[in-house]
Parts: C-alpha cells; sequence; structure tokens
C-alpha cells in the first residue's frame, strides 16, 4: 500500500514544560487504513493530530501527508483532509443545517450539491428531522453525530478524528463506528484516537499503542494481542505496554 | 457564506442585538439632555447660592439683582426665616449642600464710595477745581474691601472660575459706574452725563452655510461625539465573538479548512460595519426626529448625510480593525471584554469626547493626535460644525482607514506566528 502520511522523527514540547508532548516520533501511515492511535491521558495523541491538522507546529522533525508539506502546500493539505475534534466544533445558535452547510461552504462546496449533501449525512446519521433544530438543543451525542458530518462534508482523502465517541450512548456511538466504516471503503483513511480499546479494537486496521511521546507498539490488533503474552485482548496489550499508573496530567 | 453566518449568530442572539442599538440611544439621549443645559443661555434649574450681606447698601443691591438676573442662580438670603451668618454659609457649603456662598462685608458701599471720593478729589484737585469741591474733602484711610467666596469642595473647577469671573466683573461694572458718578457730582455737569456703557464690545462670528449661521449646540458635539463612542463599542461584542470560537471549537474547524484567515476576517468585518452603520443612522435619526419632542434641538444633517456617513464606515472600520486585533490576541472573554471596555473609554478620553483637546495639557493634546476617536471626531465636527468638503477629510479617514489595516494586518501575523506550521 502507498503511504499517505510520513512522520519523521517529531517532536513536540510545550512551553514550560518539563516532557516532550512527542519524542522523536517516526510513523508511516498507509492510504486506506483506518488507523488507531491508543494511548493514556497525555501519551501525545491529540499532540499529533494537531501537527498533522496545521494546528500546532513542532519544535523539530518532519512530516508529510500525500506528499505534500505545509510550509509549501498548505491550502492543498486542507483540501484533502477533514478534521472532526474532540470539542463540539459547532455554534451552538445556529441549526445542525446552517452549521452543515457553512462549514461545507468553506470547503468550495456550494448550491444543491452541498444541501444535497448535508440532507444525505444528515439522514445517514438519524438527524434529518432535527436539521433545523438549534445544536444547543441537541444530546451529547447527537452533536457528536453533526461534528463528524462537519469534518467529512467534502470527502476527504484522509479523515482525523480526535476521541469521536467520546461521551456518546452505544446507540449513538454504533452509528457513528459504521457511518466511518462505510467512510473507509469509499477511499478515506482514517487516522483514530480513542481511550474505548474495544471499539478500537473492532474498528482500526492497524494500531500505535503511543505513551509519553512515543510509540510502545504497532500493528494489526491481532498481531498486537498475539505477541503480547497472556493478553487475550487490545486492553491486556495496552496494560502490559504502558501500566498500571494513573496519568493525570496538566 | 461568512457574512451570512456572522448575521445569523446575531440574530440568534437577540438580547445582544437590543443591547447593540438600544444601548447607544439611551447613551445619547441622555448625555444630550444632561450636556444640554451648559450649552443654553437660559436654564429651566437655577443653582441655589447663599447670600450673606453685611452690606445693606447699594453695591449689595446691585450684586444681588445681578444675580438674580442671571437666570443661572437662585439667591438665598435667610434660612428657616432666619438671615444667614457667615458661619452658617461656610457650613453649610463646605458640608455639600449649596455649592456656593458669597459674604458681602460691611460699609462695602459706603467704603467703596469713600475711596473713590478720595481718588476722584485727588485728580480733580490736581486739575486745578480744588476750591470748588471743598465740601468734598475727605481724608480718612479706606481699608480694601474683600468679598469672600466660599465653594462647595466637590464643585468642578469651571465652574469656579466661571462664577469668580462673573463676580470679579460684576464688581469692576459697580466700581466703574460708581467712579463716573462721582466724577460727574464733583464736577457738577448736571447736563454732560458720561457714556457709561462699555466702549469696547466683543462679537462671535461663526460660520455660514448658505447665509445661515452655524450654530453650535449640544446636539451637535453630543450627537457626533457618543456616536463615535457608541461605534467603537463594537469592539467588545466582536472581540467576544472571536474569543467564542476559540472556547467552542469552531475555530479549530475555521483554522483547518481552506479558507484564508482574512476571507474569515472579512465576513465579520462586513457584519459588524453594517452594525456600526445601522447604530448610527438610528442614533442620527434619533437626534432629528425624537430630540425635538424632548426639549432638545434637532440635529442638522441637511447637505451632511453623505459626508457624515463616510466618516460613520471609516470610523466604523477602526473600531472593527481594534476589535479584530483584540479578538485575536485575547484568550477568553474575560481578557477580552473588560480590556475592549476600557480601551474605549481610554481612547474616548484621550480623543476628546468628554474633554475637548484644546483643553488638555500639551502632553495629552499629543497624545490624542493618536486616539482613532479623536479622528473620528474631528472629522464630524469638520462636517457639521466647519462645513468641510470630501477632500477636508481626506486625512482623517486615511488615519482612520490606516489603524483599519494596521490593527488587522497585526491579527493576521500574530494569528499565523502563532498557529504556523
Amino acid at each position: 500500500m502507498k503511504s499517505i502520511i510520513q512522520i519523521s522523527n517529531l517532536s513536540k514540547i510545550y512551553k514550560d514544560a518539563e516532557m516532550y508532548s512527542l519524542n522523536d516520533f517516526s510513523l508511516d501511515i498507509k492510504e486506506g487504513q483506518i488507523f488507531g492511535l491508543l494511548g493514556p491521558n497525555g501519551a501525545g495523541k491529540t499532540t499529533l493530530i494537531s501537527i498533522l491538522c496545521g494546528l500546532v507546529k513542532p519544535t523539530s522533525g518532519s512530516f508529510s501527508i500525500d506528499n505534500l508539506i505545509y510550509a509549501k502546500n498548505a491550502n492543498e493539505i486542507k483540501k484533502i483532509i477533514g478534521v472532526v475534534p474532540q470539542e463540539y466544533a459547532l455554534y451552538p445558535t445556529l441549526t445542525a443545517r446552517e452549521n452543515l452547510l457553512y462549514f461545507g461552504s468553506m470547503y468550495g462546496l456550494k448550491g444543491t450539491d452541498l444541501k444535497e449533501k448535508v440532507i444525505d449525512s444528515l439522514d445517514f446519521l438519524g438527524l434529518l428531522k432535527f436539521a433545523d433544530k438549534r445544536i444547543e438543543t441537541f444530546s451529547g451525542g447527537m452533536k457528536r453525530r453533526v461534528n463528524l458530518i462537519a469534518g467529512i462534508l467534502h470527502n476527504p482523502k484522509i479523515l482525523f478524528l480526535d476521541e469521536p465517541t467520546v461521551g456518546v450512548d452505544v446507540h449513538s456511538k454504533n452509528v457513528i463506528i459504521e457511518y466511518l466504516k462505510e467512510l473507509n471503503k469509499t477511499g478515506t483513511t482514517i487516522i483514530y484516537t480513542s481511550h474505548h480499546l474495544s471499539e478500537a479494537q473492532d474498528f482500526c486496521t492497524d494500531i500505535a499503542i503511543v505513551d509519553r511521546g512515543i510509540i510502545y507498539a504497532e500493528g494489526t490488533p491481532k498481531d498486537l494481542i498475539a505477541a503480547t503474552a497472556n493478553a487475550r485482548n487490545l486492553e491486556d496489550v495496552f496494560i502490559s505496554l504502558t501500566g498500571k499508573e494513573l496519568r493525570d496530567a496538566i | 457564506m461568512s457574512v451570512y453566518k456572522e448575521f445569523l449568530l446575531l440574530k440568534r442572539d437577540m438580547g445582544g442585538v437590543v443591547t447593540l442599538f438600544l444601548m447607544p440611544l439611551v447613551l445619547i439621549i441622555t448625555v444630550t439632555l444632561i450636556q444640554d443645559s451648559s450649552y443654553k443661555k437660559e436654564n429651566d434649574v437655577k443653582i441655589p447660592i447663599l447670600l450673606v450681606d453685611y452690606d445693606k447698601g447699594n453695591v449689595s443691591k446691585t450684586i444681588f439683582d445681578n444675580l438674580q438676573k442671571s437666570n443661572v442662580f437662585s439667591v438665598v438670603t435667610s434660612l428657616d426665616a432666619t438671615p444667614i451668618t457667615e458661619a452658617v454659609a461656610k457650613e453649610a457649603v463646605f458640608k455639600g449642600k449649596y455649592q456656593l456662598a458669597i459674604i458681602i462685608p460691611s460699609h462695602l458701599s459706603t467704603d467703596l464710595q469713600a475711596k473713590i471720593d478720595q481718588n476722584v478729589q485727588k485728580i480733580v484737585s490736581s486739575l486745578g477745581f480744588a476750591d470748588s469741591l471743598a465740601t468734598k474733602s475727605n481724608t480718612k484711610l479706606v481699608d480694601q474691601k474683600e468679598v469672600k467666596l466660599y465653594f462647595d469642595p466637590a464643585v468642578q473647577l469651571s465652574f469656579k472660575s466661571g462664577v469668580m469671573n462673573g463676580i470679579d466683573k460684576m464688581i469692576s461694572q459697580i466700581e466703574t459706574k460708581s467712579i463716573y458718578t462721582t466724577f460727574q457730582e464733583q464736577l457738577g455737569e448736571e447736563d454732560a452725563k458720561f457714556e457709561q456703557k462699555s466702549f469696547i464690545t466683543f462679537k462671535e462670528i461663526v460660520p455660514k452655510i448658505n447665509n445661515k449661521e452655524i450654530r453650535p449646540n449640544s446636539v451637535q458635539h453630543n450627537v457626533p461625539a457618543w456616536t463615535l463612542f457608541a461605534i467603537f463599542f463594537i469592539v467588545i461584542p466582536l472581540s467576544i465573538n472571536m474569543v467564542k470560537e476559540k472556547t467552542q471549537g469552531t475555530f479549530i474547524r475555521l483554522r483547518t479548512n481552506p479558507v484564508s484567515n482574512k476571507i474569515v476576517l472579512a465576513g465579520k468585518t462586513v457584519m459588524y460595519l453594517i452594525i456600526c452603520l445601522i447604530q448610527f443612522y438610528m442614533m442620527v435619526a434619533v437626534a432629528i426626529f425624537l430630540f425635538p419632542h424632548l426639549g432638545l434641538p434637532a440635529l442638522n444633517v441637511e447637505g451632511h448625510l453623505i459626508l457624515m456617513s463616510i466618516v460613520a464606515l471609516f470610523s466604523g472600520l477602526a473600531a472593527i480593525g481594534f476589535g479584530i486585533l483584540l479578538g485575536t490576541i485575547a484568550k477568553t472573554q474575560e481578557q477580552s471584554a473588560p480590556f475592549g471596555a476600557t480601551a474605549v473609554i481610554i481612547l474616548a478620553a484621550i480623543g476628546g469626547v468628554w474633554v475637548p483637546v484644546f483643553a488638555m495639557p500639551k502632553i495629552m493634546q499629543i497624545i490624542a493626535q493618536s486616539s482613532p476617536m479623536n479622528w473620528g471626531l474631528e472629522a464630524f465636527y469638520d462636517v457639521l460644525l466647519r462645513n468641510a468638503t470630501f477632500w477636508d477629510l481626506v486625512p482623517e479617514l486615511f488615519l482612520l482607514f490606516l489603524f483599519f489595516v494596521v490593527t488587522t494586518t497585526l491579527a493576521l501575523l500574530y494569528d499565523k506566528k502563532k498557529r504556523a506550521v
């Protein structure tokens, strides 16, 4: 498979921080993968996604997205990536439709195409009847679904998902995961972070277990489980690699 | 689409919209009503002052009559049917119950007349008329007299100096009149009356438009000043709007999509500029149509509205530029809102909205030249009071536009530096 994201020796240390959030981090993500970045709090997952999305500047190292680099091709990269942040990145006083029409238009979508795309996406995720309700009236699960649609309306080649199912009920989670699987089938590469290890085990084709800014293990879920002594599932692998101590971090 | 989104966000916050449009109107009406009295020759409300008359003569009677006629003061000479003493007056004024007390010393009229008689006699004697004036001879030493003024410590300096100048002028006139009268009596020429009117008078020449004099009133001064103040208050909702995008997370989407930040900011600029202009037209409409019903003069915009709109447009741009810069740098609403409000008040103060620039200390006059509110205010005054043409306004409009360009560029550079990858 062709590499779509290449990360070489990437490091990031925030101002006044004592430890690196990413420490000489290298990774190769192939086209079509659903790549899970798993790790405890403060492992560096969100920092990595923020750097790849162009939101945070790395301290050192380099990376390319579809053979493009931000310094020269920021706009081209932004056109082919979709971002679903951990926060509900939506205007609470606008309706779901208004939010999606606005964010879709930012990717050059317009007119009937955009309107239909919004309706189809809302329909697929069970939100069409709430299309004209304000986001502030939505439940957490509904907001997560709209948040997801806002990141994929333009059919991105690469989709970054930062904890897309955090704080949602089982039904919403299933709908989101099914939708993402369908999206992946159409050729979208997905980079995903989560604390839900069982969800990741089922959903991801490849996984990297990250802690303290470095990769502890990388491979398919099946290979990682097989390679860890007495591991029955990904959670056992995770505990075995990262330990049991709490990782509260500021 | 960015403009439409900003419109929707504002439309959904009706409380905010009402505040944006209603508060400037309340402000302009309140301030103009309060300040109107200082522009009026006649005032409905008279300031009560205490007069303690130990003289009981012509001079004190003239002072009393003149003060009563001034239409500014109502003179109080007794409290609870008891004549006021100096001690009572002093206590009442220093406690803030009255703003002013005038104490006229005893024998002021007689001593003034005696002093004038002595002086006139000396002059007349030196001219060789001494014999005929023998009867008026008087060599008694007359002490200098002092009219005491007590001011409430809380009154403003301008009020104090205004009152002191007025009383000084009044006493000078009384002295002059007495001197003329005494000369007349001493010379004994009943038919040759002296002309006692001032020889030198002054007349204010005001600018004219179409042969009509443009006389400044409270409305023409206050409407531009407070309209500008309200326009600049757009800084607060605009910066809050931008800070909210950061805290809500929508900022992440705006930064990760291919649309340039310049386009996003342009959308905000257009929407908030429309708000500024609506605010401006509402305030002008109130000043034209509502003010006369409140007993205020109507704002005369005849032939000025287009130029005033241009000044409002450029002032709005300057305010928006400042709001964008503040919204870009601030991380929380707690930072942006108090800073924005305080900054606007400071800009207004140094811009001459409260105290005219010419009345400021030298250093503040120099600083005032750097306030966008001063450029806007001068441009409005140029249009409304100085009969300026568009070309006369170009320097001020250029500065306002430059301020917008500089602040917006700084915001873009700051943003780029913070998130550049």
